[in-house]
């Protein structure tokens, strides 16, 4: 009888957990699926495992794709865009929860508002002012502008996580003498991994996804991130449904994993935290 | 203290130098644009002063009804997929055992591109081959049926639910951040002073969650009210506009070679965004201060 | 910690020297100072026929051709206005959108005009090409736009919009499959048909607008004439007009008879392909790249290209056609001689063979034509027919095309009649003439 009952409110807790999962994975195995069919039978035969599967379509893909230098473009940009995003923004965040100087409010509202507008025709200007930088065509003026991008969000973000935090463990760290940098990396830091992990994975999906600022700020196919290697797949008139497919399986493959990392990070937040205390 | 309150200013400074570079040039830009007639091209550009936005206000039933069609799938997504997200996030953040391959199960729609989850859903939602349909017919409710993209009564909900439903990873993952920060001695005092499980939801877990609820609300609203390529995917705005969000509006006057009249919309929306969230901030305030 | 630290900092030096080493600085002036004539373009599916032809041409002139892909096509628009700006534009590129932008480029000194050259020997360059492919990218004296009269870009292939129908369906509803219909009326029988057998009707990607803008403005053609379309579009006749009405109730009727695949105004024409070439549709209104479409997609489908069946006999009908791939030379290049002479190749009849057996499209050089596959050949018999908005004296202005091209999608969903939307279209026309 307890055993049927344990059984039972187990099951009452998995009903909409399973339900969201199975809507969830589904698209992931009908892409899947996708990929392993041809253009002929990718819209006819609707089953979710072909008769024939043509894993080839992974190699094609990777190959007609020239994801073998894209891909290395795009885990540069990411590291660095990302890594510069969460340091600057911590740093930044922290400053705007914990710290005091003048027009603070006002500065961390523009960075807020930034979030907010829309900048359609901003395109024009920012390639312009990176020509006149000296920047357009190159790495840094891409990290730099992506950097930007992901800046505004990232800081409010974190700023509501450091406002979150209990303020004993940095009273302690001071007592110990720790200096202001000093708190932020062994005390803030560490205590909003949750929220750390959060912004990395945001920033990461961002930049491993962008193709609109890369095809419009690099010019040289060298200089390409992943993305530029799926529209090979796309015409205007033609869609090779097969290829981008597996294309697009092999993109999110990396985020995917990622986030098997970072989500670790976002349940272990407080016992990290609690170690540096 | 004086000198200690400036040098606080460095920890600010990368992030400011780096936003005023690469941000303020190009805001400027399409403000002082959003003054002329401009097609993008040519080396002269006309100033028209407030014309544009004498138009937007005035003269384009089309801006306003793809404002309200944005803010009726924001509402769906901080009812429906905030409320599941919450509930979901709850459920993992309890040592729900096979909770971490929810975790990741979750987040498969938030890094699904908007290709697939197009192309799925389209399948799903049409009219003559939809499983969608299938299934009613065969529940025996072949009546309620219907082509659900294309009916202008069912095209936007049925756009809303894809939406949240790509959406919920994002907040789930917020929100199991914001619970995992909460100090666990929290929890442990009110169980000490005999509070119940839902006691201590109540007394513990919301007033600690508050701020976390307001920014997942105000990304929420941020992000759906920008969200555009899931329905250009969808239906390409139809049919006959009833699925147009204001950042379609923009792309299409961009497309019409109206660059001004894009920057007046871009700037009206931006405001109408940053009033809502301003509003909210305040009112997370003053809940605060109560 | 610490050796985890430690090796984060390694790694972060060695990504920056990565960084630094690959592409620190202007190198963006390495495009205007390399030896090789830069080519951007958006054309995914001639990607592969552009560089074997670069290659090919490289061999026999020493001139190095670099063909640079950007897509999709609204970032390319994008990144040809931002360069333009930039002053970064590359020796030969193309231009999206209509007619007016391409004129904005000229005036603003960005394009090469290429009269001269076309008209050099006798006009040997300008006869090897089509005349209606030609004036795609020509603007005549005294124009709307106030560019000086030339011709300024180079049509490398062609594509029009027409009919296609499945020949196995017509017969599967006891139609004849070798006698498509001969005009609208007959049209609407066949779909009354087709549909009492429970076939799918009429496909097409309505939800793209321009594919219902290009079909609606056929029929106007036909059922009053060029010159009362030209004159509506000058603002000298009303859209809110017998004539106008009678072209959207061509949407009713079509409607009524239920002869349109559901979900038609949200449909994209990608999968409008897949419902025909899946035969779930038995006509698909379409242009002629889709032979290549359809061959992917379904090899052994029989189907048919048509003219579009006219309402009347009155007017001629017309169909639309534009370049494919049409290229602008820039007028500030130190290459633009060689850029020249480069087009001039590849508008040749050879190039343009092996261009068309590649990409399955229409070639652009007049005696390349019988080299083609039969459905495209029948695409090709009615190239006499076509027309443009980039050929019309005229441009409406995008206000008025969309309240047009929503409208019709309106009439479809059974929102609003014919006689509603002819007066809406009028009202906003009336606005944009009174400014």
């Amino acid at each position: 009888m307890e055993k049927i009952k344990r059984i039972l409110s187990e099951i009452s807790i998995h009903f909409l957990p399973i339900i969201v999962a199975v809507s969830c994975i589904f698209p992931l195995l009908w892409m899947l699926s996708s990929a392993l069919k041809t253009q002929q039978t990718v819209f006819k035969d609707m089953s979710l495992m072909p008769k024939v599967a043509h894993w080839e379509n992974f190699i094609i893909a990777w190959g007609k794709g020239g994801f073998s230098m894209y891909f290395l473009n795009s885990v540069l940009y990411t590291v660095l865009v990302v890594v510069g995003i969460v340091l600057i923004s911590s740093l930044a965040a922290f400053a705007f929860s914990r710290l005091d100087f003048p027009f603070k409010d006002f500065i961390f509202y523009v960075f807020l508002a930034a979030m907010m507008i829309p900048l359609p025709g901003s395109f024009v200007p920012l390639y312009v002012l990176l020509v006149k930088l000296g920047l357009a065509n190159t790495r840094v003026g891409y990290c730099f502008s992506m950097i930007n991008v992901g800046l505004s969000l990232s800081i409010y973000l974190l700023k509501t996580f450091f406002d979150k935090l209990p303020r004993d463990l940095e009273d302690a760290a001071r007592i110990d003498g720790c200096g202001r940098i000093g708190i932020w990396w062994h005390v803030a830091f560490p205590l909003a991994r949750p929220a750390i992990g959060v912004v990395t994975i945001y920033n990461t999906l961002n930049v491993w996804n962008e193709y609109i600022l890369a095809l419009i700020i690099l010019q040289s196919k060298n200089l390409m991130p992943l993305q530029r290697g799926l529209m090979v797949f796309q015409g205007a008139h033609i869609t090779e449904y097969p290829l981008l497919m597996a294309g697009i399986t092999i993109t999110i493959i990396p985020i995917l994993i990622v986030y098997l990392f970072l989500q670790k990070f976002i349940i272990k937040g407080l016992t990290a935290g609690a170690v540096v205390g | 203290m004086s000198s200690k309150r400036i040098s606080n200013y460095f920890f600010i400074l990368p992030a400011v130098l780096i936003f005023s570079t690469f941000y303020i040039y190009p805001f400027f830009k399409t403000f002082q644009l959003s003054l002329h007639s401009w097609d993008g091209i040519q080396p002269t550009m006309q100033f028209v002063g407030l014309a544009n936005f004498k138009d937007l206000f005035l003269d384009d039933k089309a801006w306003w009804s793809s404002m309200l069609n944005a803010g009726y799938i924001t509402l769906w997504a901080l009812t429906f997929q905030n409320i599941i997200a919450l509930i979901l996030a709850l459920a993992c953040d309890k040592a729900l055992r096979i909770g971490s391959i929810y975790r990741v199960i979750f987040f498969i729609p938030p890094v699904l591109s908007e290709i697939v989850v197009g192309l799925v859903w389209k399948w799903i939602y049409n009219g003559d081959y939809g499983i969608l349909n299938h299934w009613l017919v065969s529940l025996g409710l072949g009546s309620l049926a219907s082509d659900w993209l294309a009916q202008p009564s069912t095209a936007l909900t049925a756009i809303a639910i894809v939406h949240s439903w790509k959406g919920f990873g994002w907040a789930f993952i917020i929100l199991l951040a914001g619970l995992q920060t909460i100090p666990t001695q929290l929890y442990e005092a009110a169980y000490v002073d005999g509070a119940n499980a839902w006691r201590r939801f109540v007394n513990v877990t919301i007033p600690m969650m508050v701020p976390v609820f307001i920014m997942v609300m105000i990304l929420t609203i941020l992000g759906t009210m920008q969200g555009f390529a899931l329905i250009l995917a969808m239906t390409g705005g139809g049919p006959a506009g009833h699925t147009e969000v204001p950042v379609i509006r923009i792309l299409n006057s961009m497309k019409n070679s109206q660059f001004g009249y894009a920057c007046a919309q871009a700037l009206i929306f931006g405001m109408i965004l940053v009033t809502i969230s301003f509003i909210q901030i305040r009112v997370s305030k003053f809940l605060k201060q109560e | 910690m610490g050796f985890k630290k430690r090796g984060a900092a390694i790694c972060l030096v060695v990504l920056l020297s990565f960084v630094l080493i690959g592409n620190w600085g202007c190198s963006f002036n390495k495009i205007a100072d390399s030896d090789s004539v830069v080519i951007w373009h958006w054309m995914t599916d001639r990607e592969d026929a552009f560089n074997t032809l670069a290659a090919k041409y490289e061999e026999l002139t020493n001139t190095k051709i670099k063909f640079e892909l950007f897509t999709p096509s609204d970032v390319y628009s994008q990144k040809i206005i931002a360069s333009a700006q930039g002053k970064t534009l590359p020796d030969v590129f193309g231009i999206l959108g209509k007619k007016r932008d391409a004129a904005s480029f000229v005036k603003a000194g960005h394009v090469l005009d290429l009269t001269s050259y076309m008209n050099e020997d006798n006009d040997k360059w300008r006869s090897m090409i089509f005349d209606k492919a030609l004036s795609l990218g020509e603007f005549k004296p005294g124009n709307v736009f106030g560019v000086s009269a030339g011709v300024y870009a180079v049509p490398i292939d062609l594509m029009n919009v027409q009919m296609v129908y499945n020949k196995s369906l017509l017969k599967k509803a006891g139609l004849d499959p070798n006698r498509p219909p001969q005009s609208w009326n007959q049209f609407i029988e066949y779909l009354k048909k087709l549909r009492a057998n429970d076939i799918g009707g009429f496909a097409s990607g309505w939800a793209e607008t321009w594919l219902i803008d290009s079909f609606a403005l056929n029929y106007a053609f036909n059922i009053m004439g060029e010159d009362k379309v030209m004159a509506t579009i000058k603002g000298d006749a009303s859209y809110n007009d017998a004539d106008w009405i009678k072209v959207f109730k061509l949407f009713e009727e079509i409607r009524d008879v239920d002869g349109l695949v559901s979900g038609v105004v949200t449909m994209d024409n990608k999968y409008a392909e897949q419902l025909f070439s899946n035969e779930k549709a038995a006509f698909a209104y379409n242009g002629s790249w889709c032979v290549n479409v359809y061959k992917g997609m379904n090899p052994d489908l029989d189907y048919c290209a048509m003219m579009l069946p006219a309402v009347t006999r009155k007017n001629p009908m017309v169909i639309w056609g534009s370049a494919g791939a049409a290229f602008y030379v820039n007028k500030n290049s130190p290459k633009a001689e060689k850029a020249v002479e480069f087009l001039k190749w590849l508008t040749e009849e050879d190039q343009q063979v092996f261009l068309i057996e590649e990409t399955v499209n229409l070639p652009s050089n007049k005696k390349s034509l019988t080299k083609i596959p039969k459905v495209l050949s029948q695409f090709a018999d009615d190239l006499n027919s076509i027309t443009h908005p980039n050929i019309w004296p005229y441009e409406e202005s995008p206000r008025v095309t969309e309240t047009f091209d929503k409208g019709i999608q309106s009439i479809i969903i059974g929102e609003k009649t014919a006689e509603e939307v002819a007066a809406e279209v009028a009202r906003v026309k009336e606005k944009i003439l009174a400014k």
